[in-house]
């Protein structure tokens, strides 16, 4: 399997200006690197304002923020974390590495590509611009009435929130885009041979998570559409003195929020499913249950929004309906689990840092899940709800999950990208370090919402003081690993020991073939494929 | 300080008195890890569904994360491991954990499913308290009875959450820092009380962990719930959906007293014409502490 990289002035990425090349791009190397590098620059944004949040609660009283300010931090924190830092990685990820992995020379629509990018630095300055001018006097700061924005909460204060509203807008268009173009590549531009069911796990999650981008954007997109109407042009949708229903928002709402959920965690999916293969030297277990179990976790997050809203009052049978339909969700997650750890089982294992975060993600994102079913269930969810026990959960899913994945995908196809190994030994520090600490921050979380801690609370009684200050204490340590993360990404983009074509011994897949640093233009022809050089090898199962 | 003592001095009563268990679900207690069973069948029920999924998870757990643990241990190329690359498929065991599972689903429904009619059972109650939520205050009424009253956070904690000092957990003083209010709401026990909740202006919800549930007050929706309390108690509770910049600081108290009491106090509201003197038949604590 020969690259197609014989006629070096095909090879245009080192004859364009530092302009051209990063503004004008539309190669797909080029804009997933955009991408990753914007989503790690909104991951310290959205960081920083973490630490404000754990700052404040590291212990009781109101000493740096007043509560207003506060509560902006919670729900910029909570947008900028989603839609600037998770969602764009898995973009980014999916540019560079879908085309490798499929065999096509570019996605298969490169203008929309650079123009999906550049929609983002543009929404983001929207969404950020509220908080900066605060910082000059101007205005009265960032909505601040949580991030899924319930009306009529959310309506409450100034203009800011068209701000919002239009840099959700702006996102969206720019995740459609990016959706259509992966669809569109995947299913078009395979090399001969690549047949659906040999597609690598991580396209396979990529295309079912773009199918669920193009179906729930314009939901949120219509959503905020009515607050904004209800903010400045006078319909109550969702306005009770006008006739209209606040709990609509939420149904609304939520119809969106729970798909969006499974487009942050089934990428990472994706990129779990082709790490522990390649650390254990055998192939995927069960690659179309996979598959299979993918479908059907997608298709549950349709049908199951409702539990985000168990104490709003709703009839019985819609409760038990809800209850139900989420309890399902655990089948398919269980099978990814249990074939994630049967792909271990009489392998040949081998612990480098991108296998230490697959195994960290395996292991706290099924804590997550854990917890993710008690809220399910209804009669606890009553005491769960809207405390700190959700707080824990989904950081657990979020955090050690969705971004933990987002790692260990950084770290598995890092000396891909730049052509040099990462320093190993940081990056086991980098893993252990933000173990431990997203552990002590996220953990006790648990015991404080199941001692009665509400959620989005700037002070609380003296009985939550140790809990939060461990908490807090855990924020900031997990805070400055990343550091230390950036420091080992910007080393290895850098220099280096050089990595080799295959750079990992059990590694398999088209994009391995290619040399290291990936050249600017791979696949122009297509590859010739054989099934043993497939991830999952076995192509009957 | 002195103020704050007859509070203290029933809470102490309360404890005294033996009924541990209302004692332990006042409030919540520092390095608390657990929900706790609470006063009421409602909280009971939670927290035996909560302990029944803990139960599963944790042994689920330990199965899964004991395999993973025992193949990151054994099969680890250092230690000489050869892959299997032949076990990548077994329809037994794909149609195994997927049939378990979905057995241990309906384990947990059957419980789930019976608590959850058991809560919408609303039906027979003795006595109605509309609750309004407002930023960021509450309004109880007792329906029918003509008294109502707000509830807001107590005038100690607001001037310490004011003052942007660090609140000393040491000191017994600040044991209900954001968790007092000025006038509690006193419900008798052994009595299947309803509740119709509404808000003013944005959504609130009610909370009291020790009652085991929380019900969103939503502007424009009239939302029912239901508690039947068993032991007499002081049991505190937070809003618990963001109102706010206040959200915080508008506490819930629940002062629960026998039937007898509780007639007693409420014809003493009634026939309380003056603030100051309804504000003293609802909570002793107030009226050492009068309103400015």
């Amino acid at each position: 399997m020969a690259t197609t990289h014989a006629d070096p002035h095909a090879d245009h990425g080192h004859q364009q200006s530092f302009f051209q090349r990063w503004f004008m791009s539309t190669n797909h190397k080029d804009i997933g690197t955009l991408y990753l590098v914007f989503s790690l620059v909104m991951f310290l944004v959205g960081g920083s304002m973490a630490l404000v949040i754990r700052a404040e609660l590291f212990q009781p009283g109101l000493q740096l923020v007043d509560p207003a300010f506060f509560n902006q931090m919670t729900t910029m924190h909570a947008l900028v974390m989603i839609f600037g830092a998770v969602m764009p990685a898995f973009v980014g990820l999916a540019n560079w590495m879908i085309p490798l992995m499929v065999g096509a020379p570019d996605m298969a629509l490169p203008r929309m590509n650079n123009w999906s990018f550049w929609i983002m630095p543009f929404a983001f300055a929207l969404l950020l611009m509220p908080l900066v001018l605060q910082l000059f006097g101007i205005g009265s700061g960032a909505p601040a009435g949580g991030w899924t924005l319930y009306p009529p909460l959310s309506l409450q204060g100034g203009s800011n929130v068209a701000f919002t509203i239009f840099a959700i807008h702006l996102m969206g268009i720019s995740s459609i885009m990016g959706a259509i173009n992966i669809i569109a590549t995947i299913l078009n531009m395979r090399a001969p041979g690549m047949d659906l069911l040999k597609m690598p796990i991580f396209v396979w999650t990529w295309l079912i998570t773009a199918f669920l981008l193009i179906a729930v954007m314009p939901v949120l997109a219509g959503a905020v559409t009515m607050l904004l109407t209800d903010k400045f042009f006078g319909t109550s949708f969702f306005n009770a003195a006008g006739g209209g229903d606040p709990v609509l928002y939420q149904h609304v709402f939520w119809f969106f929020g729970h798909p969006e959920v499974y487009i942050m965690i089934l990428p990472a999916f994706g990129i779990v499913s082709e790490i522990i293969p390649t650390f254990a030297r055998k192939p995927l277990f069960g690659y179309q249950a996979m598959v299979y179990a993918t479908a059907s976790i997608a298709f549950l997050s349709f049908i199951v929004w409702a539990h985000h809203m168990f104490t709003v009052g709703m009839p019985l049978g819609a409760e038990l309906y809800f209850m139900y339909a989420t309890m399902l969700i655990a089948i398919p997650t269980g099978v990814k689990v249990f074939n994630w750890v049967t792909t271990m089982w009489r392998g040949s294992m081998t612990f480098e840092t991108p296998m230490l975060f697959a195994l960290g993600f395996v292991v706290m994102f099924t804590i997550g899940g854990f917890s993710g079913l008690m809220l399910a269930m209804v009669p606890a969810d009553y005491q769960y709800h809207d405390t700190y026990f959700v707080v824990a959960h989904f950081h657990y899913v979020l955090v050690t999950g969705a971004v933990f994945g987002i790692m260990a995908g950084v770290y598995y196809w890092l000396p891909k990208w730049t052509g040099y190994m990462y320093n190993e030994t940081l990056g086991k520090v980098h893993f252990w370090g933000s173990t431990i600490f997203v552990n002590l921050l996220f953990f006790p979380q648990h015991f404080l919402g199941l001692a009665g801690m509400p959620r989005r609370i700037p002070d609380y009684n003296v009985a939550f003081a140790d809990f939060n200050m461990w908490s807090s204490v855990g924020g900031f340590g997990f805070g400055f690993m990343q550091l230390l993360f950036v420091y080992i990404v910007w080393k290895c983009a850098r220099g280096g020991v050089k990595a080799t074509d295959r750079v990992w011994e059990g590694a398999k897949g088209l994009e391995w073939t290619v040399p290291s640093p990936a050249p600017h233009h791979t696949f122009t022809k297509p590859p010739v494929l054989r099934d043993e050089d497939l991830a999952h090898g076995d192509v009957a199962h | 300080m002195k103020k704050f003592r007859p509070q203290h001095a029933i809470a102490g009563l309360v404890a005294s008195l033996g009924a541990t268990l209302a004692w332990a679900a006042e409030k919540a207690e520092p390095w608390q890890l657990n929900l706790t069973p609470g006063v009421t069948r409602t909280a009971e029920r939670a927290y035996e569904m909560h302990m029944i999924m803990l139960g599963i998870c944790v042994v689920i757990g330990i199965i899964v994360f004991g395999a993973m643990a025992y193949s990151i241990f054994k099969f680890r190329k250092s230690k000489g491991a050869v892959p299997d690359k032949t076990f990548v498929h077994s329809t037994k065991l794909e149609i195994l954990w997927t049939a378990v599972p979905t057995l241990i689903l309906v384990v947990m429904a059957y419980p789930a499913t019976v608590k959850v009619i058991e809560a919408y059972q609303t039906e027979g109650h003795e006595m109605t308290v509309k609750i309004v939520g407002q930023q960021w205050l509450w309004t109880y009424e007792y329906v029918g009875e003509g008294v109502s009253f707000t509830s807001r956070l107590d005038r100690r904690s607001d001037r310490l959450r004011q003052s942007g000092v660090k609140v000393d957990d040491n000191d017994p003083a600040n044991a209900n820092y954001l968790l007092d209010v000025d006038n509690r709401l006193v419900l008798p026990t052994d009595t299947k009380i309803r509740f119709i909740l509404t808000a003013d202006d944005v959504i609130h919800a009610w909370w009291v962990p020790a009652l085991g549930w929380k019900s969103d007050a939503i502007p424009g929706i009239v939302n029912e719930q239901w508690t039947e309390i068993r032991e007499p108690g002081i049991y505190r509770g937070q809003c618990a959906e963001l109102c706010g910049k206040d959200h915080g600081f508008m506490p819930i108290v629940v002062e629960a007293v026998p039937k007898a009491e509780f007639q007693a106090r409420l014809a003493a509201m009634k026939s309380a014409n003056d603030t100051t003197a309804r504000t003293a038949a609802l909570a002793p604590a107030a009226a050492v502490a009068p309103k400015i």
